[in-house]
């Protein structure tokens, strides 16, 4: 029996698997491999009242906020990295800009166990993060409780299964076997926690690859609905061996979206008048997809899976 | 800061690079240690380079690193503290690392600290207008969590208050047990606060106090720019200035002082 294809173009990965008011995961993998191109997608395609879950992002959920796609907001920390606050988010907790939005603090490593409970499928996981801290006392998917074993406070975190895990991965198969390295974050524990998982990535290579170096797959494809091939998808995050952190996009964007209405232009010329990534890569222009290119390439020792 | 560029024409050094190097001088030979960006981690690299050649970093995506990156780093996921790390493991590998209590030392900066070292990155205020912040990220975590926490932050009257609205990161609450009661480990808390203007310990109160002053710096200037009546140590010292070798391993890596203005 050969295995259907996954292959989907991203619009319609994100049309038949992203409906309006589903919890999606992104940014899983911290300040790299965030997926900006299926964000910029669930744009263009006016989704609304998602909830957003994630450790950060970086400025892929200030975007989403600004645009108009988000009610709720689950994460540890929501800004641009290397520049500061976001300044869609705090219109929107500010002044309901462009509307309201409903925000559930996490800490890293609590949103971390929120994900790992999903993925074992345990209602909570107990830690001792958070505890003294008003995040405890706001999000009330955080609750003291006593230690039944060693009569102590804790903190039961509250399992998440989102609805879609969108994750940006160097390499998949068509069916979703997908190898990750590098920057691993939550991935692995988001991807099963998640009810299903859409895979972006650079390449699309043969099961023999996926299968050549097993300890790699981070996502194993029976969980996977979508494979989508979108190379560069991930800009301006990096994507380890593939390309680098576009680190003047993440300060333009600090100043060009200080204002409400130069949020908008951004948005009408990265996302709304850019509809696929081909016209992105143009308006990045060659010199500078050029010098995000791999300078020097890296590679690891083979592993010897023999026998 | 405007007094950054007479102080490096005059003195040879910006307060940035002796914050770093003050900062440097948290991390012992062969601690582990929760590194964070910008200016911690440039101290973590000195440390490594100097007094601290054992020292591990840790980074919250996972990364364990034995020698730092060598180039300028705008977030911990940039691919140059990928490569060459000594592992890439999980989210989870380094917190459980953090929760078991092996973490000896994090670096944390805020918005806001207060008079019991606790710390707000959530809401801000300007104006008596509320400013929402970008929020925990892993800093509750590790004010949590690790053995010390090391706090850097450029010294204000607004961002040294006498209690802060929103406790992110919990230091020691109200003062001396608040933690125990909290349920927190008992080997936890903050350890320094390091200023543009001065070094702040702690007491067994869990009260704040000037423990040293920066080479410049008097102590009234740290009084008046400081948000309540602070505790002065009876033994005030002046801080070390950097030494020509943390100079030059901190310029090696930011020779424009991007980080260290």
């Amino acid at each position: 029996m050969t295995a259907e294809s996954k292959l989907l173009t991203l619009r319609d990965a994100i049309s038949r698997h992203v409906p309006s008011g589903s919890m999606v995961l992104l940014g899983a993998q911290l300040e790299q491999m965030i997926p900006f191109a299926a964000g910029h997608e669930m744009i263009r395609q006016s989704r609304r009242d998602l909830t957003l879950v994630g450790p950060i992002s970086d400025i892929l959920f200030d975007q989403m906020i600004g645009a108009g796609c988000v009610s709720r907001v689950m994460a540890a920390w929501v800004g641009n990295v290397s520049a500061g606050v976001g300044y869609c988010f705090r219109r929107a907790v500010e002044r309901s800009i462009p509307r309201r939005l409903e925000v559930v603090d996490y800490s890293n490593f609590t949103m971390a166990l929120a994900l790992h409970a999903g993925a074992l499928g345990v209602p909570f996981l107990p830690t001792y993060a958070t505890l003294g801290s008003d995040l405890l006392k706001k999000n009330g998917n955080l609750r003291e409780f006593s230690s039944p074993v060693s009569e102590e406070k804790m903190v039961a975190v509250r399992a998440l299964r989102p609805d879609v895990a969108i994750l940006h991965v160097q390499r998949s198969d068509a069916q979703g076997n997908a190898h990750i390295w590098g920057s691993l974050g939550v991935a692995a524990d988001g991807a099963r926690a998640a009810r299903k998982i859409i895979v972006v990535a650079e390449e699309i290579v043969e099961p023999s690859v996926i299968a050549s170096d097993p300890n790699r797959t981070l996502v194993p494809g029976f969980l996977v609905a979508a494979v989508v091939h979108e190379p560069g998808g991930a800009h301006p995050s990096p994507v380890q061996g593939y390309y680098g952190r576009d680190h003047a996009f993440f300060a333009e964007y600090h100043e060009q979206t200080r204002r409400l209405e130069d949020f908008e232009d951004w948005l009408a010329r990265w996302v709304v008048q850019a509809t696929d990534r081909g016209d992105y890569w143009k308006q990045l222009g060659p010199g500078r997809v050029e010098n995000l290119a791999v300078k020097e390439h890296a590679l690891s020792a083979p592993a010897d899976f023999g026998y | 800061m405007a007094r950054s560029e007479t102080d490096l024409a005059t003195q040879g050094y910006t307060f940035s690079e002796l914050m770093v190097a003050a900062a440097a001088r948290e991390i012992a030979d062969g601690e582990l240690v929760f590194v964070g960006m910008r200016l911690p981690m440039l101290a973590f690299l000195v440390a490594r380079r100097t007094h601290a050649p054992g020292a591990v970093g840790l980074f919250e995506n996972g990364v364990l690193r034995e020698n730092p990156a060598t180039e300028l780093l705008y977030t911990m996921g940039d691919p140059p503290n990928l490569r060459g790390a000594t592992q890439c493991g999980s989210m989870l590998d380094v917190m459980g690392l953090l929760q078991q209590g092996r973490v000896d030392v994090g670096f944390l900066g805020a918005a806001e600290v207060d008079r019991f070292g606790n710390l707000n990155t959530t809401w801000g205020h300007r104006n008596k207008e509320m400013q929402r912040l970008p929020g925990s990220g892993g800093a509750g975590d590790i004010a949590c969590l690790a053995r010390r926490t090391v706090v850097l932050l450029a010294h204000d009257r607004a961002r040294l208050c006498d209690r802060v609205g929103h406790i992110t990161s919990p230091g020691f609450g109200t003062g001396e047990g608040w933690r125990r009661a909290q349920g927190l480990p008992a080997a936890s808390g903050p350890s320094a606060i390091i200023t543009t203007l001065c070094v702040l310990r702690f007491g067994h109160d869990g009260e704040a106090h000037v423990a040293s002053v920066h080479p410049g710096v008097s102590v009234e200037e740290v009084l008046a720019n400081t948000g309540w009546t602070l505790r002065v140590a009876d033994e005030l010292i002046e801080t070390s200035p950097p030494s020509h070798e943390e100079l030059r391993v901190m310029r090696e890596l930011d020779p424009n002082h991007f980080w260290t203005r």
